[in-house]
């Protein structure tokens, strides 16, 4: 099957517009008689299932946790990017969609990316009108911050919990529509598969995670917002539940999966502390507008710290190695995300790790805080030159804009960071790639939608901090809501949609088949014992850098694991109840299979491009000397793999890229 | 460290339960506490025992997912911080803990240390929310400017993540500092002033049709919260229920 995104013609500033004026509607008597089914209710998920209810759709929404507000979008922190230009930076639709193309070095489809420029001025809007408490200025009106990989200041937060407000915004709109009746939510509940009848989506297999009861549900249109896979990384900032497997059962009944090897290896989070940990913990790259990142210049002051003879407040200020501002002097510690991982990796193989375990740099707030300080002296007429004064106002500012993160550092590394420097380390946090979807966030199979982190379309090889909350509610709140009508409208005189078919039958018999194995395999080790096996291949060969080798050799080994994980996995309990482990289990099958896929995807893109760098392809010489190397020539395209049984088997299909409105150019920071 | 735990197993929802010992040695102090039990289940799994049932997911502090009574405590000993924040150097070697369920009349028992909390969810159905489309034919957001102190305290309300430790403290099993945190984010908020009488008057309504108990002012529920909502919530909430009290 040829791959067609289905981007309308005309000037990429029309696309939208047009679109939206020559679509079909439904008309709202109609609306009534079609159901949709949303899975999970993060941003994406929760403004979706939210809007469709609004506009007279019978929504079905499923989530995992004990309510639709702990979807893991709560946990973003830093802030949501929209082209406002409240701060007359010069800040414009055309340049968030620049920053975003250019910032996912150049991997992502323009038109999508324009519509998300587009409406993203109206999500602030939107979630202001619904009581978003988003951070103001003295005057009354919204303030903003800088994020990484850009010139102007356009996000939008609230403190350091922006994600959780956003959230709780969206989970108001669906509690007004649960309340009316028109959205039934299903909280506990876990999708184990998609449903085609006549080769169109047209409901799922659900387990009950408190029963254990296999359900059937139908629909006129399924809509997955299920999230990012990088828990394959078993160590990621994810929660501990977020998964795979909704997206994946949507592969293996026929949904393209692209670009899985772009994965966002976040620069800024917890370093590792021990085996026993369980997941990571990210601070928020905001911290970077006032953190300088730094290590020691000199390898005796290196080994001085991780002896302890030695703290970092120590080390003068000439024999410290401000290796981003050294090295990018034009966006200094501000470069995007991929960039500033990919330096802290340099400087700690190089051995200049501040910690034990050689893997963590400093991000130190002591010059913000002078700064803040003398600032705050200087407006309330105090000494500018009382140093203690200072670093007690400065210590203030800092605490107002990263009080919870600060706090949040010291209860887990039990260090004071306004006193001594954090330590940091990257840690995978998003994965770019995913569901392939077209213009209208369709699947490869007809009536199956896919929203937010769970596809690939936005982002391109590398996301740019502060857009994974715009895209999931500009998905949700302005975009799905138009396109799905348009596919909707064929279905008014379709009815409902009977689960006592054949289809429904046979993928409720291989869920079953699936929970049967598990709950009577005898095997001898735990669930958790293959996740953590497939998570340090994923690290070691599939991480921050990769090379053929060692991509060649995580594939054999992921395929391994998986034979002995289907013959050796030992799941305790029964499904008739709340059985933690069972869940697990059919996850981290998910996952094993994933995992290949993504190795082979990496394997197959032999240029480095955004969070995806291949050590065979770098800049030789020159100012970009040692930098990543992108290939345009033979590249450029979107990588969306065909299931076909085994990983091994699965068949590449292409989407060439084209840019018509932007320039294809090496991505400089310096 | 090596602990004894003292943990409440409980098979569903009609069993009866009980406190079952179990032995933990080699715990390091930088695990948090979801993390050691981890280790138990792990351990629990590969003696062909049945691992503990426990509420988790983001591990970061902010979903609100993560529960436990440990030592008679909401989230533990440490303050401004839910389970999956606390961490084991708050405990020390040869220690006992009980870790149990939030125990309330409106939050009944799945298993073992989970609980259903989706009355606080029924709550936020009746009135939780500003009634918006989400069509995005709104104002522009400037429009409606908001003085700071207010969007700031607004901004403090909202940041309840609705654990539930509030509930899990209180004698009464009350759940006035959960539900009078979101009626004061949108009583602060002009954008929220519109709908406050019906707001307060449903919301309050639900919460008692729930089971919850009332309160008496003692402030347990400000003491346990991991994000650290005040009192003036409750206080606030109370006198938008008078005002609506006396409209209607």
């Amino acid at each position: 099957m040829a791959l067609d995104s289905k981007t309308p013609k005309g000037p990429i500033a029309d696309k939208w517009t047009n679109y939206k004026n020559k679509i079909d509607l439904v008309n709202p008597a109609n609306k009534r008689n079609i159901d949709v089914i949303v899975v999970g209710t993060g941003l994406a998920g929760g403004s979706a299932a939210a809007t469709l209810a609004e506009l007279g759709y019978n929504v079905k929404a499923f989530c995992f946790q004990d309510s639709p507000r702990r979807a893991h979008s709560i946990a973003a922190q830093g802030g949501i990017n929209a082209a406002k230009n409240y701060q007359g930076d010069g800040d414009s639709t055309y340049r968030l969609f620049y920053d975003t193309v250019k910032g996912g070095d150049y991997r992502s489809r323009e038109a999508n990316v324009y519509r998300l420029a587009e409406v993203s001025a109206n999500i602030i809007d939107q979630c202001v009108a619904q009581g978003v408490p988003f951070a103001r200025e003295y005057g009354g009106l919204l303030d903003n911050r800088s994020f990484g990989g850009v010139l102007v200041s356009r996000t939008f937060y609230a403190a350091g919990q922006t994600g959780q407000q956003l959230l709780l915004g969206a989970y108001s709109a669906m509690n007004r529509q649960i309340g009316r009746g028109k959205i039934k939510m299903y909280n506990r509940h876990e999708m184990l598969d998609v449903v085609k009848v006549d080769g169109k989506a047209r409901g799922i297999i659900t387990r009950n995670l408190i029963t254990g009861e296999i359900e059937r549900h139908s629909a006129h249109a399924v809509v997955l917002g299920t999230g990012g896979y990088g828990n394959v990384f078993f160590l990621s900032t994810n929660a501990m539940g977020s998964n795979v497997t909704a997206a994946w059962k949507a592969h293996k009944r026929g949904a393209y999966f692209a670009n899985p090897c772009y994965t966002q290896i976040h620069p800024t989070c917890i370093p590792v502390s021990g085996d026993h940990q369980s997941k990571l913990t990210l601070m928020s790259e905001s911290l970077r507008n006032d953190g300088r990142i730094w290590v020691p210049k000199n390898m005796k002051d290196v080994e001085a710290i991780r002896n302890k003879t030695l703290k970092p407040t120590q080390i003068a200020e000439e024999d410290r190695d401000y290796y981003l501002e050294r090295r990018y002097p034009a966006f200094g510690n501000l470069v995007p995300r991929d960039v500033a991982s990919r330096a802290a990796k340099e400087r700690c193989d190089a051995g200049y790790g501040v910690n034990a375990t050689g893997e963590a740099v400093y991000l130190d707030f002591a010059s913000a805080i002078e700064r803040y300080g003398k600032e705050q002296a200087h407006i309330k007429g105090l000494n500018e030159n009382d140093a203690v004064l200072v670093k007690k106002l400065g210590q203030e500012v800092v605490k107002n804009k990263y009080g919870n993160l600060f706090q949040m550092y010291e209860k887990i590394v039990d260090e004071n960071p306004y006193e001594t420097p954090m330590m940091i380390y990257p840690a995978v946090h998003y994965t770019m790639g995913g569901v392939w979807v077209d213009y209208n966030l369709m699947t490869t199979v007809p009536g199956l939608y896919c929203i937010g982190e769970a596809n690939f379309s936005d982002h391109g090889a590398n996301r740019l901090g502060a857009s994974a909350l715009m895209q999931g509610l500009a998905d949700g709140y302005f975009v799905l809501p138009y396109t799905i009508g348009d596919y909707l409208s064929d279905d008014i005189r379709t009815g409902a949609i009977s689960t006592e078919t054949k289809e429904f039958e046979e993928a409720e018999k291989e869920v079953r088949a699936k929970i049967d194995f598990f709950i009577n395999n005898e095997g001898s080790h735990s669930v958790d014992y293959f996740h953590k096996k497939l998570g340090k291949i994923m690290w070691n060969k599939v991480g921050m850098s990769r090379n053929v080798k060692g991509l060649t050799e995580a594939i054999q080994e992921i395929k391994a694991l998986r034979e002995q994980f289907w013959k050796e996995v030992k799941v305790p309990g029964v499904n008739d109840e709340l059985n933690e482990e069972l869940a697990k289990a059919g996850r981290v099958a998910d996952f094993l299979e994933l995992g290949e896929l993504f190795a082979k995807d990496a394997l197959n893109r032999e240029e480095s491009c955004g969070g995806h760098f291949r050590e065979d392809s770098v800049e030789l010489d020159g100012e970009q000397k040692g930098e990543a190397l992108r290939n345009d020539e033979d590249f450029a395209y979107v990588a969306a793999w065909e299931y076909k049984g085994e990983p091994s088997d699965a068949i590449l299909h292409k989407e060439n890229l084209e840019f018509n409105d932007i320039e294809l150019k090496q991505r400089s920071y310096k | 460290m090596n602990l004894t735990l003292k943990i409440w197993r409980q098979k569903n929802a009609s069993d009866k339960g009980k406190l079952v010992d179990y032995k933990i040695s080699d715990v390091s102090p930088d695990m948090s506490f979801l993390e050691m039990l981890d280790v138990l289940n792990e351990q629990l799994i590969n003696t062909g025992d049945e691992p503990v049932a426990f509420d988790h997911d983001c591990r970061e502090g902010i979903c609100g997912m993560c529960s436990l009574y440990i030592n008679g405590e909401a989230h533990g000993p440490d303050r401004g911080v839910t389970t999956c924040q606390l961490h084991m150097r708050m405990f020390k070697d040869g220690d006992t803990i009980f870790i149990e369920p939030f125990r309330a009349k409106a939050f009944p028992v799945i298993k073992d240390l989970v609980v259903d909390r989706s009355s606080f969810d029924r709550i936020q159905h009746a009135g939780g929310f500003i009634s918006v489309n989400t069509s995005g034919n709104t104002i522009d957001a400037n429009a409606i400017p908001v003085n700071k102190a207010d969007a700031d305290e607004a901004f403090e309300a909202a940041t309840c993540i609705g654990c539930g430790a509030c509930v899990a403290t209180c004698k009464n099993s009350s759940a006035m500092l959960f539900v009078g945190a979101k009626v004061s984010q949108f009583a602060l908020l002009p954008q929220g002033k519109v709908e406050a009488t019906d707001r307060v008057l449903n919301m309050v309504k639900q919460m008692d049709e729930e089971g919850f108990g009332n309160c008496t002012n003692t402030g347990a529920c400000e003491v346990e919260c991991p994000k650290g909502i005040s009192l003036e919530n409750i206080a606030r909430m109370n006198r938008e229920y008078l005002k609506a009290s006396l409209k209607g």
